[in-house]
């Protein structure tokens, strides 16, 4: 067992499951929210010449992607050492 | 120099690269594939697997798609990037830290079952085959074009290069060569695009530049480009670009296939087992969605610069069409390949291309990004390197699912469940029969495609998604679930699958249109309902038989944390 007790073990991975919940939110929202359920009503809205929706089918959803990514990266991290579970 | 002089010429010239980096990097080091990408940087590593990764689909058939289907291609931008988001927060730590080579391996071992095992087996081959029939028609499109011959010659000389390719191997497997093939790729793929963003709007960056205004001295200056599609395509009886015409549970549904899909598929999952550590895992797959995103950020701008100009060519500034006799070079030659063809309908001499009657235009959407620096009357030597980078990305696409096809089959199948007796060279033998097999029946797929390269990738995706993800998610978030309900899951979502999708495209082809779908979700998309399926019956069959034994259970809290994970081992 890496972790002291049984309830660091769980705190762990809630918080984990926690971070994964947030960042999937967004990646939904961006792609089938904005890109997809959405379109209609955002392409009524301009953005550097674009339609809002349209945009975020094909750009603004893949950028948001790779960002939310390396949150993960940087949070998860973090919360290894927190719990002194990380690798040497 | 003539276009077909140089793209020989550079082809050429990236493939003595390729195998001079094969050479060096071998002698370099003599540690096997595994281990030396273990000293990868991360980086490397997720160029590396953006070349693995992108294949004739995403190079050659994608951004042609998006031309014609305007809004409703963003299913392949969104699908196979947003992927990476699954594949780095649910599956590729875990997976990392359970430390095994194959996802057979992990279905096997985390289901405590051999049958569970020999059914990913068979999955799997089931998903390289279909995804590469779908790469061997990309290979023929290059080789068509730059041979001047007709398609399904084109398609045959590409199989067997991809053949012998496969069979000397060494090359695929190799970070660094990969890393060359990235950039060769990638550069390939900007260079035009950039050219025609500067002539076409002024922009140097494509990516704004398809959502600026019209550059003057070109067809439309002053309007936004976008605007001016719509506005042509509604003059053509064809749809508003900027809006889909397909449904949007449709349109949801290919999205969700692609993605879910993308974290299922063994042969880029295979690339996350192999990093030193659990951390690297995360990173690399930020790092490969970072270069994948290069090339799917810049296909829409190729999209709409492709279509604008095609309309411009074909149909002149005035849309009265263009003299047959005036028509430019691209269609001529193209027009030698088969894939592009013009009917004089009315009998005026004149070329047209619309989306109603007065169409007298049939242009296949896979040739748009070879074709677009054509179009776009760009000089010779980048239509070459656009040449060089399709092979470039067909042949190491094509070469790694060979390879995983002819293990899977040799190895994993016969080796290791139905015939454990045969020998090393027996193996072997089995190894190439298989490869020969997949290569001869993806030829004759290549030869009749059941649709474009891009669609019939996404069928891949469909059973990745219906099968092995749903597998690979509940065995690591879910630790009660047991190897009755896991097998049940996958054969019931891969049968499904596979059934609607050879119902649709091969028994009743006639009968593939919304009104007959279900729940009007087309053949592409419906990998995610099969993907549902798959979760509900293994959850029911697992309520039905009882939790997994306590000893897995152990097993998936141990991989739920980074400490603690040493190297992959392959059994």
């Amino acid at each position: 067992m890496a972790f002291k007790s049984e309830e660091l073990a769980k705190a762990y991975w809630r918080e984990n499951i926690g971070l994964v919940l947030k960042l999937l939110a967004v990646w939904f929202l961006v792609s089938y929210g904005f890109g997809i359920i959405l379109v209609d009503w955002l392409n009524q809205f301009t953005f550097f010449g674009f339609k809002l929706g349209f945009w975020f089918a094909q750009q603004g959803s893949i950028i948001t992607f790779v960002v939310l990514i390396f949150i993960y990266v940087k949070r998860m991290a973090a919360l290894d050492n927190k719990y002194e579970v990380h690798e040497d | 120099m003539d276009i077909q002089t140089l793209t020989f010429i550079i082809v050429g010239a990236t493939f003595a690269l390729y195998i001079a980096i094969a050479i060096w990097s071998r002698a370099g080091s003599t540690n096997d594939f595994y281990v030396a990408s273990g000293g990868v940087h991360p980086v490397m590593n997720g160029m590396a697997t953006a070349a693995d990764w992108m294949s004739a689909a995403s190079f050659i058939s994608m951004a042609g798609i998006i031309s014609f289907a305007g809004y409703d291609g963003s299913v392949y931008l969104m699908g196979w990037t947003g992927g990476y988001v699954l594949l780095a927060l649910c599956l590729a730590p875990y997976l990392r830290k359970f430390g095994k080579f194959t996802v057979p391996d992990f279905i096997g071992d985390r289901y405590y079952s051999q049958t569970a095992r020999t059914i990913a087996v068979i999955c799997a081959i089931l998903i390289s085959f279909t995804y590469i029939a779908g790469q061997m028609r990309g290979v023929g499109v290059v080789f068509s074009r730059f041979l001047e011959v007709e398609i399904a010659t084109g398609v045959f000389i590409g199989a067997v290069i991809v053949f012998f390719y496969t069979v000397l191997g060494g090359m695929k497997g190799i970070t660094y060569t990969q890393v060359a093939q990235y950039c060769v790729l990638a550069f390939a793929y900007l260079v035009p695009a950039i050219f025609i963003s500067i002539y076409m709007t002024g922009h140097i960056l494509p990516q704004t530049g398809f959502g600026a205004t019209i550059a003057e001295g070109v067809a439309g200056e002053g309007n936004y480009l976008l605007a001016r599609l719509d506005g042509l395509s509604e003059e053509l009886g064809l749809a508003a670009y900027t809006e889909g015409v397909r449904n949007k549970i449709d349109v949801f549904a290919i999205t969700c296939a692609l993605m879910v899909g993308t974290a299922g598929l063994p042969h880029v999952i295979v690339r996350f087992f192999t990093v030193p550590k659990v951390r690297d895992a995360r990173r690399s797959a930020g790092w490969a969605l970072v270069f994948i995103s290069v090339v799917y950020l810049t296909a829409p701008s190729i999209a709409a610069f492709a279509k604008v100009n095609l309309i411009n060519t074909v149909n002149g500034p005035e849309l009265t069409g263009v003299e047959y006799s005036d028509a430019p070079e691209w269609i001529k030659n193209w027009e030698k390949t088969g894939l592009i063809s013009w009917e004089d309908e009315n009998g005026d001499g004149k070329m047209f291309y619309s989306g109603d009657e007065r169409n007298e235009m049939t242009v296949d959407r896979d040739i748009m990004v070879l074709a677009n620096p054509e179009i776009a009357d760009l000089p010779a030597w980048v239509v070459a390197l656009v040449a060089a980078g399709g092979v470039a990305a067909a042949l190491s696409t094509s070469a790694g699912l060979l390879l995983v096809i002819s293990t899977s089959v040799s190895h994993d199948l016969l080796k290791r469940t139905l015939a454990p007796d045969i020998t090393d060279r027996q193996e072997l033998m089995w190894a190439r029969i298989a490869a020969a097999v997949a290569v001869a029946l993806s030829t004759w797929f290549g030869i009749n495609p059941p649709g474009f390269v891009a669609q019939v990738v996404a069928f891949a995706f469909g059973l990745a998604a219906a099968s092995f993800f749903p597998a690979i998610i509940m065995g690591i978030f879910y630790k009660r679930m047991n190897s009755t309900g896991a097998i049940a899951g996958m054969v019931v979502g891969i049968v499904f699958t596979l059934a609607y999708i050879i119902y649709f495209k091969f028994v009743n082809p006639a009968a593939n249109v919304e009104a007959n779908w279900l729940f009007g979700i087309s053949p592409e998309g419906i990998g995610t309902l099969g993907m549902l399926i798959n979760f509900i019956v293994a959850y029911v069959v697992h309520k039905l038989t009882g939790d997994a034994p306590q000893d897995t259970q152990d097993l998936v809290e141990s991989i739920r944390y980074p400490k603690g994970a040493g190297g992959a081992s392959s059994h």
